[in-house]
This record gives C-alpha cells, sequence and structure tokens, in this order.
C-alpha cells in the first residue's frame, strides 16, 4: 500500500509481531488495574486528610498531592528506578512502573476525591456518628459510596491516564505495550506502521476500561 | 436518666452554653424552647458528644459522655438523635437506611438486620417503603424513616432536633404522630422545638432557654401557660404572633 508522499506502508510485519504486543498489551493491563486499585486505597485516606487541613497527615497527603501532579511522569518513574539505584536499592523495572504509577494516581486521585467529599454534606458523617458507627465505619459505608458516585467521571478520566503513563515502562525495559513495540520495531525499523497499531491497541483497552466502569457503575447506584 | 449540670461551650470566642443544669428522668418528655441562638439545639449535640464541651459534664446513665476514657459509640446506641433536615443516606433504600448500624454497629446478621428494619419501618408506618430511595420518599416520610433508623440501635433515649422545621405545613402532622407514639410507649424524649403547640400537649416538663441558660422550666402548663420570667413572656408573644404574621404578608 502506497500512503501520501509515496510512503510504503508494509503491515505484514506487524501482524507477524502481534503475538508480542499482545502480551505487552496484557503487562500494560495488569499495571494499570493493580496501580487503578493502590493508587485508590492510598487516595483515600489522604482525601480524608487533606479534608481536615492541619495535622502531620494532612501535610505528608499536601506533599504527595504537589510532587505526584506537579512534576512529570517520566521524572517520577526515574526516582523509582534509577534513583532507588542510586542507593543500591535496585528494584524490576516491573515493579518500578507499578510504583510511579500508583504514586502518580494516589496524587491525581486524592485531588479528585476531595472535591467529591467536599460535595457531600457534613450531616451525613452527624449522622452516621450519631448511630454509634466509628469514623472509619462511616467513612466506608456513607461517605466513600456516595464520594465515587459524584466524581465517577473524573476517576474513571485518571484511571485510563495512568494506563497511558505505563507507556514509559519502555524507557526502563519493561516489555509493555509500548516497551514490546519498541523492541518488535527494532528489528524493521518500520516504526510508523508498528506504532499506529499501538496506538489502536491502547485506544481499545481504555475504551474497555471505559465500557466495563460504566456498567459497574450501573449495577452498583440501580441507576 | 440524663444529668446535665453546668455545662459550657463556646465556639471560638462566642460563649453558647453558659452554664447549663437540666435532668431527664426516664420515661419523660422534655421540650427545649427559646429563640433561634439560644443554644437549645448545641445543647442536644453535647448530649450524644458530637460536640464537644468546655466546662461541666453531662452523665448518660452514670456515664459521662466526654470523659475520653468513654466509649462514646457504644454511648452513642442508646442515645438516638433525629436532625432537622432528616439526613437519610441518599445511596440507600429505606430498609438499607435502617438496617445499616444494626448490622456495621451491632454486628447483627444481614438476615436479622434487614428483618429489624422492617419491624422498625412498620413502626412509623413506613413497612411498604422498605425498597424506596430516600429521594422518593416525601420530606415526612424521610423524618419518619430518620426515626425509625435511629430505633434500630434500640435506644434508651432518642433527641430530636427541631426535626419538624423543615417541613411543609401538611408533612408536620405525621411526624407529631410518630413522636407521640414514642412517647405513649414510654420513650425517654429530649425535643428541640419550636412548636409551642407539641410543647404544651405532649411535654411534661419544658425548659425555656435564653442566652445560653436555663431562664425557666416546669410543666407546659407553668412555663408557656403562666410564665413567671420577663424572657419567657416576650418570646411565646412573638411566638403566637408568628402564624398572624404569615398569614398578613400572604395576604398582601
Amino acid at each position: 500500500m502506497i500512503g501520501m508522499n509515496g510512503y510504503q506502508f508494509y503491515w505484514s510485519i506487524v501482524w507477524d509481531s502481534l503475538p508480542l504486543l499482545l502480551a505487552g498489551a496484557w503487562v500494560t493491563i495488569q499495571i494499570t488495574i493493580l496501580a487503578f486499585i493502590i493508587g485508590t486505597l492510598i487516595a483515600m485516606p489522604m482525601a480524608v486528610a487533606r479534608q481536615q487541613g492541619e495535622g502531620w497527615a494532612y501535610r505528608f497527603s499536601t506533599w504527595w498531592v504537589e510532587l505526584s501532579r506537579n512534576t512529570p511522569a517520566v521524572f517520577q518513574l526515574y526516582l523509582f528506578y534509577f534513583g532507588l539505584g542510586a542507593f543500591h536499592i535496585n528494584i524490576p523495572s516491573y515493579a518500578a512502573v507499578l510504583i510511579s504509577v500508583s504514586f502518580n494516581n494516589a496524587g491525581y486521585m486524592t485531588e479528585i476525591f476531595r472535591g467529591g467529599l467536599n460535595a457531600i454534606p457534613r450531616q451525613q458523617l452527624s449522622a452516621s456518628r450519631s448511630l454509634g458507627m466509628t469514623s472509619p465505619q462511616s467513612f466506608i459505608h456513607v461517605i466513600f459510596p456516595q464520594m465515587f458516585k459524584v466524581i465517577f467521571l473524573a476517576y474513571v478520566t485518571q484511571g485510563i491516564w495512568g494506563m497511558l503513563n505505563t507507556s514509559f515502562g519502555m524507557l526502563v525495559g519493561l516489555q509493555e505495550l509500548s516497551g514490546a513495540t519498541q523492541y518488535a520495531q527494532s528489528a524493521s525499523f518500520r516504526t510508523f506502521e508498528f506504532f499506529l497499531v499501538t496506538a489502536l491497541i491502547y485506544y481499545l483497552i481504555a475504551k474497555g476500561l471505559q465500557f466495563s466502569s460504566h456498567l459497574a457503575f450501573r449495577l452498583i447506584y440501580r441507576s | 436518666m440524663i444529668r446535665i449540670s453546668n455545662v459550657q461551650k463556646a465556639f471560638g470566642s462566642v460563649i453558647v452554653l453558659k452554664g447549663i443544669d437540666l435532668t431527664v428522668e426516664k420515661g419523660e418528655l422534655v421540650c427545649l424552647i427559646g429563640a433561634s441562638g439560644s443554644g437549645k439545639s448545641t445543647l442536644l449535640q453535647c448530649i450524644n458528644g458530637l460536640e464537644p464541651i468546655q466546662g461541666g459534664e453531662i452523665l448518660v446513665d452514670g456515664i459521662s459522655v466526654h470523659d475520653p476514657k468513654t466509649d462514646i459509640n457504644k454511648l452513642r446506641s442508646k442515645l438516638g438523635i433525629v436532625f432537622q433536615q432528616y439526613n437519610a443516606f441518599p445511596h440507600l433504600t429505606a430498609l438499607e437506611n435502617v438496617a445499616l448500624a444494626p448490622r456495621v454497629v451491632s454486628k447483627r446478621s444481614r438476615a436479622v438486620a434487614r428483618a429489624l428494619a422492617q419491624k422498625h419501618l412498620e413502626h412509623v408506618g413506613l413497612g411498604d417503603k422498605g425498597d424506596s430511595l430516600p429521594s422518593q420518599l416525601s420530606g415526612g416520610q424521610q423524618q419518619r424513616l430518620a426515626i425509625a433508623r435511629a430505633l434500630a440501635m434500640e435506644p434508651s433515649y432518642m433527641l430530636f432536633d427541631e426535626v419538624t422545621s423543615a417541613l411543609d405545613p401538611e408533612l408536620v402532622g405525621e411526624v407529631l404522630e410518630t413522636m407521640r407514639l414514642l412517647k405513649s410507649e414510654g420513650m425517654t424524649m429530649v425535643v428541640v422545638t419550636h412548636d409551642i403547640n407539641f410543647a404544651r400537649e405532649s411535654a411534661d416538663r419544658v425548659a425555656f432557654l435564653c442566652q445560653g441558660e436555663v431562664c425557666e422550666i416546669g410543666t407546659a402548663e407553668e412555663v408557656i401557660d403562666n410564665p413567671r420570667k420577663e424572657q419567657t413572656q416576650k418570646f411565646l408573644r412573638r411566638e403566637n404572633r408568628k402564624p398572624l404574621e404569615i398569614v398578613r404578608s400572604s395576604v398582601a
């Protein structure tokens, strides 16, 4: 096939490497879901701490949010991979990507959650505490379920953003989708074809995440 | 018995309660009346420890509410409270609203909690509304739901914080009816209200709060019909005039 300006597309070589790309996509999906869950679990208490506006937990979460949202995601990955390496703490590239994307997710999610918490009337907490529920019980059963409903769209968007950030794994030698693509194209230098296909796979994963989370939303909130 | 002695409470530099003394006996219904800002709602929130106090003591069945060693969550299950703004949990059905605390706090099984919830919904006349979300209920129904939710913890005391103030006039009756029902069953109740008629009919004793103090206390006959203090007389004259003003402004 001949494209504009006489570029000769050559697809069959991509086709041959498809198993390699799909194996990479599977790594991408794994890290995306794990980092989504880890980020969520860290962001929930941090958002509550941020709402307090004082104390060590507030300062800790504020630093986390500042650092994760105001430095490049690549820098954060390098920090965990090469930065820790400088202190002779060597972690596999898989772990480094997982940690850095979780770190980044947690920072953004904290602020998303905090916005959601602000939208819930304070009396909801008084009401649940007055029934004898502890503070953690109130958040788990009363506050967070309402919060997730409010912030759902922004929250899923952040999950997808985290998925796209896993592509930096390529820079530390991880064979996730981008790393696998980089590796496969290096034999033929058919870079354009390879990354077009890879972009399509990213798009499909993103849509899959979006679709399944909307389905989950409807099931959970009966709406 | 609830024994409130010399309770002082301030929000920053604003002193809200200036040494309140009040005792509520078992089975009694005590109404707290007074102008907005007199501290009656704050006092109620102090009784179940939602608000800290700066001085004095509140004892519920001999247990100090604000003692840091007190298991406040355990104590709170003895003290049901219902708020002005219903505060139903909007993400849960009526039945789940009532069943939540028995399940989470009292560690009842899901089935037992649901059965208990159904019983209390029926008690307040919402037996057929178990599957409704709060948004599908009227204000009066939501307020009765809040009462059922508090009752499900099987409290010894019920605190009511201006529970009819946010309701449309035609929905007030059903909530007051539910409260009279509880009273007839022997529940001990502390009721903050602007409804002087309810206080006159139902209260065993009425306390008039004024500027953070109990200004006058006694039976409804004493405090409402024959007030001795000048502040009480003034307050009641204003309250009695209110309906007339509403009629006037709606005509004009």
